[in-house]
């Protein structure tokens, strides 16, 4: 009833290759859109954007290039924090010893490093697959945040290790308050978005899937998998890259390269695998689970715990936590293991129909 | 239309969930205190004891005194896991309890935090505490003027030390090898600086041996401690590193009465576990152990006797990271005092009132011993110029069972170590192109 497209008709090939084919979606997403940018910015409080929305914009950016290389090319990475790690520290870089250059510019210049660095650790996804090649990229873990603790250049020196991003300053807007970090980020990604969208519906990302799903015969059909898969590297990492640049520069403001751990790199792949693997979507969708899931059980378990007067402590509401986010995870890899993003999909053919189901 | 309906109700039962989630507005008339602390993860139990202790004083206070000159305290935990990332999001979230005082003073234990909270306090104007940690350089408040380091750092403590060491040696460590054997994060690399200082100084040779995160796997390490065979380790560990530290050096065979420890690798939650291993180790400390403290056994009998202490294990009140706690507490109830003595007395202290009582704290060892904490943490006087405002440490050793002092106060070596914080303050400062001032 609400979603149906009859009467929608496409009467030419730019019609037909539209990213939003139904004009509910169409409208959906400029609503959408429309509260990011002007809504949310007009009544989110100050802990909204530096404590959820910024790390959950950052975080779907890393795992959209963690997405585009598992889930549309089908190499495994454990890799994505470290790339993460190569964007934060070569923005720092370029911000502090090029006199002068512009932000964006050091940005896409970090993204183009961890691009670098990824596709000298995607080489071995020539002659090695699967899980093999998720041991490889773990290589890129230690041997990332190894370069940086080892190096004291890259931290320009710090005593501790730890660098302070720079301030930020967009075309003579000084990008300082929370509001203005957060639609700066909300900026950067939607580009990135959108880029990632046309990218997987192209020639490309078409070719990443043959790959994925069987390489031999994508060969067979004449794609070239050391092209194919090392564009996947590089793409993936140039994301990951600059979500590291903005983890730095507009969330935490200062890092050090342990924070870069093993554990953030599952994390991302957590998040893909919830929200859905080989989808846009899912990468946004995973990232808002796993970052506000938590959130959410810490503001609601100790009211609830007083209300039914149980002894409850901080540690404990930790404690459960970590089991109900484990449960959930199990249930959701159960329930629908192409993650949440399916179960978008399975709505709206559902809604398609209603109320008249067959 | 069954459908629609059973959204409703789901949809009404995921609000009643919500409702009691909205921000629960801290008691408005309340000095609120801020504190993301941890009792989860790899180094919970540290944090159990520590925050055990800070509590305890600030309910203390509150039960003896009815707060300060009539201002409750009030508070909220808020659980980091000592990772970066939350402790960023948990001092967002507790900021915003209370208009007016903020966070009070932010002390999260974590240099990690601490790093990634420097820029947003001092935007927010809420002071953060670095009690026995964090950016050394924050010393000069100047540049930061919103971070304090207070008691002493790491590498004042570094410099202590290397002094005890040499005293013990008749007044030089020339010739002498020392290995400094350290966590491999911003906690343990803050003090190098400061050892190649005093090494060149000193003219001692010094290896440094870093240690992966958490540190629960030595073995190549005191391998290579014992191919050196140095005269002495300084050791700068935390959590489950240091009591991996002393078995292994046990295993080794490296007498423990040559390692020595910084004060975050000197607690019984470190040679309690390590058994017979532990025996014989020195470690830093800038704070007594112990019920001795009259303010300490003040706290079982009041706070405990109210049924309202804070640990859960009762056996560790008194224990070092206990007694680390409270002194802790006490410095920022003092703080609170002192801005009140300016700002008004009874009258709630906002973020900036206390940062100017932080930087203007005096207490003495006439005032301590009014708060029955005499010999408890040494004597504290900031200024813009020393957001340290001791730089003195013991050096303690255990002998099985507890900590005993084996040294009376010492001072690191101000001359040598000042002019490495103010250069690297420098340098920050450039770096963020901020004009060194001193604040008013």
């Amino acid at each position: 009833m609400f979603y149906r497209e009859a009467g929608q008709f496409k009467t030419s090939y730019i019609a037909d290759s539209q990213i939003f084919p139904i004009r509910q979606d169409r409208i959906g997403m400029a609503i959408l859109l429309a509260v990011a940018f002007v809504g949310i910015p007009l009544i989110g409080s100050e802990y909204w954007f530096s404590a959820i929305l910024i790390p959950f914009l950052v975080f779907a950016l890393a795992a959209l290039g963690l997405n585009i290389l598992t889930g549309y090319a089908g190499q495994l990475s454990l890799g994505s924090a470290a790339f993460m790690a190569v964007g934060a520290y070569a923005a720092y870089n370029f911000q502090l010893r090029v006199e002068g250059i512009p932000i964006l510019l050091s940005f896409i210049l970090a993204g183009c490093c961890a691009a670098a660095v990824g596709v000298l650790f995607g080489l071995p996804s020539l002659r090695i697959k699967g899980f093999y090649l998720a041991v490889a990229t773990l290589a890129a873990q230690f041997f990332v945040i190894w370069v940086l603790t080892k190096f004291p250049w890259f931290s320009n020196d710090s005593s501790s290790g730890v660098i302070s991003a720079q301030k930020i300053d967009l075309f003579g807007i000084a990008i300082n308050s929370p509001v203005r970090k957060y639609l700066f980020v909300l900026a950067i990604v939607c580009v990135m978005a959108l880029l990632a969208k046309n990218l997987v519906r192209s020639s490309t990302g078409r070719a990443w899937m043959a790959v994925r799903d069987m390489d031999v015969a994508a060969e067979v059909i004449g794609i070239r998998l050391m092209q194919t898969k090392l564009l996947a590297f590089a793409v993936s990492s140039f994301f990951c890259g600059v979500a590291g640049a903005l983890y730095a520069f507009c969330y935490l403001g200062s890092v050090e390269p342990d924070g870069f751990s093993l554990d953030l790199s599952f994390r991302i792949l957590f998040m893909i695998i919830v929200g859905g693997v080989g989808s846009i979507l899912g990468a946004f969708l995973g990232s808002a689970f796993i970052l506000l899931l938590p959130i959410f059980l810490d503001n609601v378990l100790p009211p609830l715990a007083t209300w039914l007067h149980l002894p409850f402590t901080n540690a404990t509401v930790s404690h459960i936590q970590m089991m109900l986010f484990g449960a959930l995870i199990i249930f959701f890899l159960i329930v629908e293991p192409h993650g949440l993003a399916r179960l978008w999909q399975i709505t709206k053919e559902k809604l398609r129909l209603w109320p008249f189901p067959h | 239309m069954k459908n629609l309906k059973r959204i409703m109700l789901a949809m009404a039962a995921a609000a009643s969930l919500l409702a009691p989630a909205l921000p629960a507005m801290a008691q408005a008339s309340d000095q609120f205190i801020a504190i993301p602390s941890y009792r989860v993860g790899p180094y919970g139990t540290n944090g159990q004891s520590y925050y055990g202790g800070y509590i305890d004083y600030l309910s203390y206070v509150n039960l003896k005194e009815g707060g300060i000159n009539g201002v409750k305290l009030s508070w909220e935990e808020c659980e980091t896991e000592y990772n970066n990332a939350k402790g960023v999001e948990c001092y967002e979230r507790l900021k915003g309890k209370n208009p007016v005082t903020k966070g009070t003073a932010i002390n999260a234990m974590a240099t990690g935090i601490a790093y990634a909270l420097i820029d947003k306090t001092a935007e927010d104007k809420v002071p953060l505490l670095m009690v026995g940690y964090g950016r050394t350089d924050a010393v000069d408040g100047s540049v930061f003027p919103y971070a304090f380091p207070l008691v002493t750092t790491y590498q004042m403590q570094v410099s202590a030390i290397v002094k005890y060491l040499a005293s013990k040696n008749n007044g030089s460590l020339a010739g002498k090898k020392i290995v400094f054997l350290y966590h491999d994060s911003a906690y343990g690399k803050e003090p190098i600086v400061a050892l190649e200082a005093e090494a060149t100084l000193g003219k001692f040779k010094l290896v440094q041996i870093p240690v992966a995160h958490p540190g629960n796997e030595q073995g190549a390490q005191w391998l290579k401690i014992r191919q050196e065979n140095p005269d002495y380790v300084i050791f700068w560990g935390w959590g489950v590193m240091n009591q991996t530290a002393l078995k292994a050096a046990q295993k080794v065979g490296f007498a423990r009465d040559k390692i020595i420890g910084s004060w975050w690798a000197g607690s019984e939650e470190d040679t309690v576990p390590a058994g017979d291993a532990a025996k014989g180790y020195l470690s830093a400390t800038w704070n007594v152990s112990g019920k001795s403290v009259p303010l300490i056994a003040d706290i079982e009998k009041v706070v405990y006797g109210a049924g309202k202490g804070n640990m859960q294990d009762k056996a560790k009140i008194g224990s070092i990271l206990y007694n680390r706690g409270v002194s802790a507490a006490l410095a920022t109830v003092e703080a609170i005092r002192t801005a009140q003595a300016k700002y008004g007395k009874g009258k709630l202290m906002s973020g900036e009132d206390v940062r100017w009582g932080l930087e203007n704290l005096n207490i003495t060892n006439a005032r301590l011993q009014q708060l029955g904490a005499s010999g408890l943490l040494p004597e504290i006087k900031t200024s813009c110029d020393n957001h340290e405002g001791s730089g003195k440490i013991k050096i303690q050793q255990w002998d099985g069972g507890k900590w005993v002092l084996v040294s009376d106060w010492i001072e690191g070596n101000k001359n040598l170590i000042h002019p490495l914080f103010k250069a690297s303050a420098a340098k920050y400062a450039k770096e963020k192109g901020i004009t060194p001032a001193c604040m008013k």
